[in-house]
C-alpha cells in the first residue's frame, strides 16, 4: 500500500513537474554477505561503497540523476548470491555492481547479469575463473589469485625460509584455487609439500593436527576464511605447534583475533585490500567511516569505496559519452572497460580486455600479540593486457 | 615411516577420537531417549544442543574477570545450559509435536525440521542483536593447559602422552569427566529408579502404560527434560573443546550424533553411547588414512585424507546397517500380531 502511494506521488510529481526538473532514478547495487559468518566482511563492502556513492551524490544531482545504493545480501552462499543478482537484473534503474566477496559467489551472479548486461565491479574476488571466462560485463579492482598464491609462496620462501610446507584449503573455489597456485610456485623453487588436503570441518581439527606433528613441516599455508582458520590455528597452537601459518586474505578480519586468540599470533597473510595505515591517502576516508558507522574501516572497506568510485566513474563516463543523458547498461558496460578511475585509495584503475586491473597491489600482513601490522608490499601486474 | 613412529601416532589419533566420541555420545543420547519414547527423531535436538552451547557462552561471557573459581564458571555454565536446553526442548515438544502425536509419522518428523531452522535462526538473531556470530568462548585460564605437566604428580601420563605426540589439556579430561558422570547418572535414572522404570513402560508401550496409572504425556515431557539436558550438556562441552560455536554450528555434529544413534541401535541408551565412540574414532582414522597409505607403501590409500572424515562415518554406517539392521546394541521389534 505504502510502496505504491509513493509510486503514484513519484509518478505524479514527475507528471507535474515536467520532465526538466525531475530526478531521474539510477541506482547502483552491492552484493556482499550482510548476514551470517562473513557479514563482518561483506557489510565493510556495503559501507565503503556507501561512502563513495554519498561523494557523487552532488555530482550526480547536476546531471538530474537521483543517485542511490541498494545492498542485496548474499550470505556468502552462491545460490543466494544468484537471486540477488536476478532480483538486480529485474530492476532497471540499476547500472552497475559492486560486489561480491566470494568468488564462489561472483562466478555465477556475474553470469546471471551477463545477459542483461550489468557491469560488476568487484572489490575482492581474486580466483582467476572471475575474469578468464571473459565476460564482458565482470571487472576486479584487486589482483588475481595466480598473483596472490605466488606472492604467498614467496614470502614464505624467502622471509620465513621455509624447507617444507603442509597445505590446507577450505574445499570451495577460492581455498582451492588459492592453494594450487601456492602448490605451483613452491615446487618450482623445490619446496617440499609435507601434506596437501582439503577440509570442510568447522570444529574438530585433531586428525590433520596430529599429522601436521607427524610431518613436521615449517610452515603452514591455509587456503581458507578466518572463521575456520581462526578455530584450526587455536587447537594447532593448543598442541604445542608453534610453526608460522601463512593464508590469503580470507584471514583478513579482526574476527581472526577474536576467535584464534593467542593462536593468531605467527599468522601472516597476503591480501590485496591494503590496510588504511598502509595507504596514508586513505585517512579522510577511514574517519568518515568510524564517524558514519562507528566501526573502524578495514581493508574490504576501503576496496568497496574504490569498486564503487569506479563503477561511479565508469558510469559518469558512460553519460557523458550519452550526451549527459542516462546511459543504457551496455552503454555503462563498455564505459566500464574504458574508463580511467582516479582518485582512488589504492591508486589509478584501469582494466585489460578480461576486465583485470593492469597494475593492481599486493600486501603482506602479519599478526602478533592481537595486532595487525603491514609486513611488506608487492606489486603485480594482470597477466595479459 | 617405520612402525615405531606410527604405533604411538595411532594411538594419539584413537585417543582423541574418543575425546571427541564422547562429545557425540552425550548428543546421540538425546535422540535416543526421544526416539525411545515417541518413535520420532528430534531433529530440533541439534538445535537444542546449541542453546545449550550459547548459554554456556553467555556464562562464561559474563563471568569473564569475575574472580571465581573456573570450575565452579563452568559447573554454573553446565547448570544453566541443563535447564535452559531441558525447558526450550518441553516447549517443542508441547507445541510442535504432542498436537501432532496422532498424525502420520511423516508429519512430526516435517515439523522436527521446521523447529530445528526455526531455532537456527532465533539463535542468529539473538546474537546478531549483540554485534556477534562467531561465539568465542572465554574459559578461565588454566583450562587450556596441558593435563600433566612436567613436575605433576601424573607426569609419567603427560610424558607417554607427550611421546605419542598428543596433547591432553585440562578441558579434554573435563570434557570426558562431565561425560562419564552424565551417562552414570543417566543410567541410574533410567535403570535403578521408579522414574526409569515408568519411562521404560512408556516406551515399550504408551497406552498400556497409561492403563497401569502411568501419566504419559508427563513421562514424555520428562523424557524430553532429560533429553534436553544431555544436549545442553553436550552443548558446553562441544564449546569447552573447540572453543567456538555460532547458531550453524549444530547441523554437523547433530548429524553425526544421530548417525551414532542409529549405529548403537536407536532408541538404545548404551548403543547410542557405543556409536558415539566409534564414530569419534573411526573419523579420526580415516583422517589420518593418507599417512598410513604413505607408510605401508599402499598408494590408493594416499588420497583418503580428512576430507572424507564425513563420507567414512556413513560408510561404516550402511555397512552395519547391511549386516545389522537393528544398530550395534539394538533390538529388533518383533511384531506381535
Amino acid at each position: 500500500m505504502k510502496k505504491t502511494s509513493i509510486l503514484a506521488l513519484t509518478l505524479l510529481g514527475s507528471l507535474t513537474l515536467g520532465a526538466a526538473s525531475a530526478q531521474t532514478s539510477l541506482k547502483i547495487a552491492s552484493i556482499s554477505p550482510l548476514s551470517g559468518g562473513q557479514s563482518d566482511l561483506g557489510t565493510q563492502i556495503k559501507n565503503g561503497a556507501q561512502l563513495a556513492v554519498n561523494e557523487y551524490v552532488a555530482q550526480f544531482k547536476k546531471l538530474g540523476f537521483d543517485l542511490s545504493l541498494t545492498g542485496y545480501d548474499d550470505q556468502a552462499d552462491p545460490a543466494t548470491g544468484t537471486a540477488a543478482a536476478r532480483k538486480i537484473a529485474a530492476d532497471t534503474s540499476i547500472l552497475a555492481v559492486v560486489g561480491t566477496l566470494n568468488s564462489g559467489v561472483a562466478i555465477p551472479s556475474s553470469a546471471a547479469l551477463a545477459p542483461s548486461h550489468v557491469a560488476m565491479v568487484s572489490p575482492a574476488n581474486t580466483a582467476n575463473q572471475v575474469t578468464d571466462r571473459g565476460l564482458k560485463n565482470m571487472n576486479r579492482i584487486v589482483a588475481r589469485d595466480d598473483a596472490q598464491g605466488p606472492a604467498g609462496a614467496n614470502f614464505m620462501v624467502s622471509k620465513l625460509k621455509s624447507k617444507s610446507v603442509y597445505l590446507l584449503n577450505d574445499k570451495t573455489a577460492y581455498g582451492e584455487g588459492l592453494v594450487a597456485e601456492v602448490k605451483k610456485a613452491l615446487q618450482a623453487k623445490n619446496v617440499k609439500i609435507s601434506g596437501d588436503e582439503g577440509t570442510e570441518e568447522k570444529s574438530d581439527f585433531s586428525a590433520i593436527i596430529q599429522k601436521i606433528k607427524l610431518t613436521k613441516p615449517d610452515a603452514i599455508y591455509f587456503g581458507g576464511i578466518y572463521n575456520q582458520i581462526g578455530v584450526f590455528v587455536k587447537q594447532l597452537r593448543e598442541q604445542g605447534v608453534m610453526i608460522p601459518l601463512v593464508g590469503g586474505d580470507g584471514l583478513d578480519s579482526e574476527q581472526m583475533v577474536t576467535i584464534g586468540g593467542k593462536g593468531s599470533d605467527n599468522v601472516f597473510y597476503t591480501t590485496v585490500a591494503a590496510p588504511a595505515d598502509a595507504l596514508p591517502s586513505a585517512k579522510k576516508v577511514a574517519d568518515a567511516y568510524s564517524k558514519t558507522y562507528g566501526k573502524d574501516i578495514q581493508g574490504f572497506g576501503i576496496f568497496g569505496y574504490d569498486a564503487a568510485k569506479v563503477v561511479l566513474q565508469g558510469v559518469l563516463l558512460a553519460a557523458k559519452d550519452n550526451g549527459n543523458k542516462l546511459p543504457s547498461r551496455e552503454q555503462v558496460e563498455t564505459a566500464m572497460r574504458k574508463v580511467r578511475a582516479t582518485g582512488l585509495l589504492s591508486g589509478t584503475v584501469q582494466f585489460n580486455s578480461m576486465g583485470d586491473r593492469k597494475a593492481a597491489k599486493m600486501y603482506i600482513m602479519s599478526i602478533n600479540n592481537g595486532k595487525f601490522s603491514l609486513n611488506s608490499t608487492l606489486n603485480v601486474k594482470a597477466p595479459v593486457n | 615411516m617405520d612402525f615405531a613412529t606410527l604405533a604411538p601416532f595411532l594411538v594419539g589419533v584413537v585417543i582423541s577420537g574418543l575425546v571427541l566420541g564422547f562429545v557425540y555420545a552425550i548428543i546421540a543420547l538425546g535422540y535416543t531417549m526421544v526416539y525411545g519414547v515417541l518413535q520420532l527423531i528430534n531433529f530440533a535436538h541439534s538445535e537444542v544442543f546449541v542453546t545449550g552451547a550459547v548459554v554456556g557462552f553467555e556464562i562464561f561471557r559474563v563471568l569473564n574477570g569475575v574472580e571465581m573459581n573456573g570450575y565452579l564458571k563452568l559447573l554454573l555454565a553446565l547448570i544453566a545450559a541443563m535447564v535452559a536446553s531441558g525447558l526450550l526442548n518441553i516447549l517443542i515438544e508441547r507445541l510442535a509435536y504432542r498436537p501432532l502425536r496422532n498424525a502420520p509419522r511423516l508429519v512430526p518428523l516435517i515439523t522436527a525440521i521446521g523447529v530445528s531452522l526455526i531455532l537456527q535462526d532465533l539463535i542468529r538473531i539473538i546474537e546478531g542483536f549483540q554485534g556477534r556470530f562467531d561465539l568465542t568462548y572465554q574459559l578461565p585460564t588454566g583450562f587450556s593447559t596441558p593435563f600433566c605437566g612436567p613436575e605433576s604428580s601424573c607426569a609419567g601420563v603427560g610424558k607417554f602422552l607427550g611421546g605419542i605426540g598428543i596433547s591432553l589439556q585440562i578441558k579434554e579430561v573435563i570434557v570426558v569427566l562431565v561425560a562419564l558422570v552424565s551417562l552414570a547418572a543417566l543410567n541410574y535414572l533410567v535403570n535403578f529408579t521408579k522414574l526409569g522404570r515408568a519411562i521404560r513402560a512408556v516406551a515399550q508401550d504408551r497406552v498400556t502404560a497409561g492403563l497401569m496409572g502411568i501419566d504419559a504425556n508427563g513421562i514424555i515431557s520428562l523424557t524430553f527434560l532429560i533429553g534436553g539436558a544431555l544436549g545442553g550438556i553436550s552443548g558446553v562441552l562441544f564449546g569447552l573443546k573447540f572453543g567456538t560455536v555460532n547458531a550453524y554450528s549444530g547441523f554437523d555434529p547433530g548429524i553425526v550424533a544421530f548417525t551414532a544413534a542409529v549405529l548403537g541401535g536407536i532408541g538404545s541408551i548404551p548403543g547410542a553411547v557405543l556409536g558415539g565412540l566409534v564414530l569419534g574414532v573411526i573419523q579420526n582414522l580415516i583422517g589420518v588414512t593418507n599417512i598410513l597409505g604413505g607408510a605401508l607403501n599402499i598408494a590408493n590409500l594416499g588420497v583418503i585424507d580428512s576430507s572424507y572424515q564425513r563420507i567414512g562415518a556413513f560408510l561404516v554406517l550402511v555397512l552395519i546397517l547391511i549386516f545389522k539392521p537393528t544398530g550395534l546394541l539394538g533390538r529388533s521389534n518383533v511384531e506381535k500380531v
